[in-house]
């Protein structure tokens, strides 16, 4: 069993299907984000002035790509592979000797590529409001990658144990939305109570965030170590979860 | 050979309902074999058995004599499914879905090429090839999952109910792509309601019953066993009482037509004959019910 081409096939046709969406996929993002430079970045941003010395509309770019990274990964892999459970042509794969670390990674790739191709998207929108002087660019890339391939992990498990599509959407609405957005996306912990900082602390995207920040801007509320420390800790263990359900054959068999 | 082995196979779902209570099975290399029962028998729990689809409480299943939980990608390569219900992405085009399938196998890109061709063509669907799946008939979508089914060469093919809801000239056409890929040397397994299917195509058969297997043997002997035979006979002039016939069982149907059940010995001349002498004439005969079907209600029964 030749398991490269079996992983190739399923990353292709999962590429293939959110970019002959774009429409769906890919302009929605570019637009949503220009709103949010616009009336966040530039209207109300010139009156916040600025964060950790740089201006708010440069503060708040970074947390915006990964935003849209966060989501759009999710939303790949849990719809796709709801999807293809839905219309039960997740037998194909149950079928042929592919093994379950092939299927996972074969979403996983297509999670991975949307959601980085949303943030190349939404960068690329950014440059029109601020400059981006990425002094640590290796290390954002690495947050983005690793923040892809977590959030893509998540939508995938999500699929997996969903029931009808608006179990596809509880999570996003209700965990990752509100997450995001206390993630420090729009402002510095340092600007909340204790007690608001110390909740805060104990949401993942935070970190992300705000590494994701320093690669950028060079501004960070957090150790940047312990944030990929802890996101690859979630990677490891959504991973090892993902393999046991497929294994188990949990929502996919009877 | 056997293409499929079968050992006490047993399956329990989650709700307590046992589908499967140990059953036995061989089909040799080469055969075309009929796994026959009514709905809820336990046909599909084994078909989804054997291809990985459900998971089994306990028993083996063994494909060209590799374990399907010990050698599970052996055995796997050497199935083939086409499954009940369409179960393609009906966004991709019939080409994308065969193509995927083949890679699914980890066949080249040249290889895959070929051979979606070849199964493509087999099917007759080369020049549907473009036309996104949702916009095909019944009867192409049923051909696409053949197609698909074929396109890694499997050894043994499962057709669970292919003709399911087709037309009868396209399920006779489905019928002689059936058996061309058995002469080819593909092992088959039907499952199938049309029992007309099951005794034109296959040679073997089991009878599957609350999820116990209540026959099993080939398709002469088991059509052997046949001691009546049951006609419908379209008369001349209309009856008011059905008549007495030595050795039959008559029952008008409609005044002018006449059931009946004429013992395997009693040819069609003797029952002629015994017409004849009673002045009834006899326009038209049919077969009541297939023989197969009457076996089968006969056995579930």
């Amino acid at each position: 069993m030749n398991s490269a081409i079996a992983l190739r096939t399923i990353a292709f046709k999962e590429i293939r299907r959110f970019v002959r969406i774009w429409p769906q996929t890919l302009l929605p993002p570019a637009i949503t984000t220009a709103l949010y430079f616009l009336i966040f970045g530039k209207l109300i941003g010139s009156r916040v002035g600025t964060i950790h010395g740089i201006s708010y509309m440069e503060y708040i770019v970074p947390g915006i790509i990964l935003m849209s990274v966060i989501s759009h990964s999710y939303a790949n892999v849990v719809s796709s592979f709801y999807s293809t459970k839905f219309q039960h042509n997740i037998e194909e794969l149950l079928v042929s000797p592919v093994p379950n670390w092939v299927i996972l990674l074969g979403y996983i790739m297509g999670g991975i590529a949307r959601g980085l191709l949303v943030g190349l998207v939404v960068t690329l929108i950014s440059l029109l409001f601020a400059k981006i002087a990425a002094p640590h660019l290796a290390l954002a890339l690495l947050v983005a990658f690793l923040t892809a391939t977590l959030f893509s992990l998540a939508g995938f498990i999500n699929a997996v144990f969903a029931d009808s599509f608006d179990d596809i959407s509880i999570i996003p609405n209700f965990v990752l939305t509100p997450l995001s957005y206390l993630g420090g996306v729009f402002y510095t912990v340092e600007m909340l109570p204790d007690i608001w900082q110390s909740i805060s602390l104990a949401n993942p995207i935070l970190y992300m965030v705000n590494t994701f920040r320093y690669g950028l801007c060079n501004v960070s509320d957090v150790d940047t170590v312990l944030a990929l420390i802890i996101t690859s800790g979630f990677i490891v263990v959504l991973t090892l979860f993902s393999l046991l359900l497929l294994h188990k054959g949990v929502g996919i068999k009877n | 050979m056997n293409a499929l082995s079968l050992r006490n196979l047993r399956k329990t779902y989650n709700n307590g309902f046992e589908a499967l209570k140990g059953i036995d099975l061989d089909v040799k290399a080469g055969d075309f074999f009929a796994l026959l029962g009514a709905n809820g028998a336990g046909k599909s729990t084994t078909i989804g058995i054997i291809s990985s689809l459900v998971n089994e409480t306990s028993g083996t299943v063994s494909v060209f004599g590799h374990d399907l939980r010990k050698e599970n990608q052996q055995a796997k390569r050497c199935i083939g499914l086409v499954p009940q219900e369409v179960n393609f992405n009906q966004f991709e085009t019939v080409r994308n879905i065969v193509l995927n399938q083949a890679g699914y196998y980890g066949m080249s890109s040249k290889e895959a090429k070929i051979s979606t061709e070849h199964c493509l063509k087999q099917m007759q669907l080369w020049d549907k090839r473009d036309t996104v799946s949702r916009r095909l008939s019944g009867g192409m979508k049923r051909r696409v999952m053949i197609a698909r089914a074929l396109v890694h060469s499997p050894k043994l093919l499962i057709l669970d109910e292919p003709t399911a809801g087709v037309d009868i000239e396209i399920r006779r056409l489905m019928w002689e792509m059936i058996r061309e890929v058995n002469q080819n040397g593909t092992t088959i397994i039907l499952t199938t309601h049309y029992l007309e299917e099951a005794e034109n195509l296959c040679r073997n058969i089991a009878i599957i019953h609350q999820g116990l297997i209540v026959e099993n043997s080939d398709m002469a002997t088991l059509l052997g066993r046949i001691h009546v035979n049951h006609f419908l006979l379209d008369l001349a002039n209309p009856l008011q009482v059905a008549p007495q016939l030595e050795g039959c069982v008559c029952e008008l149907v409609e005044e002018k037509v006449l059931s009946v059940s004429v013992p395997k010995q009693t040819s069609l001349n003797q029952l002629f004959e015994k017409l004849s002498a009673l002045n009834i004439e006899v326009v038209s005969l049919k077969n009541k019910s297939n023989r197969l079907e009457q076996l089968f209600m006969d056995i579930v029964q």
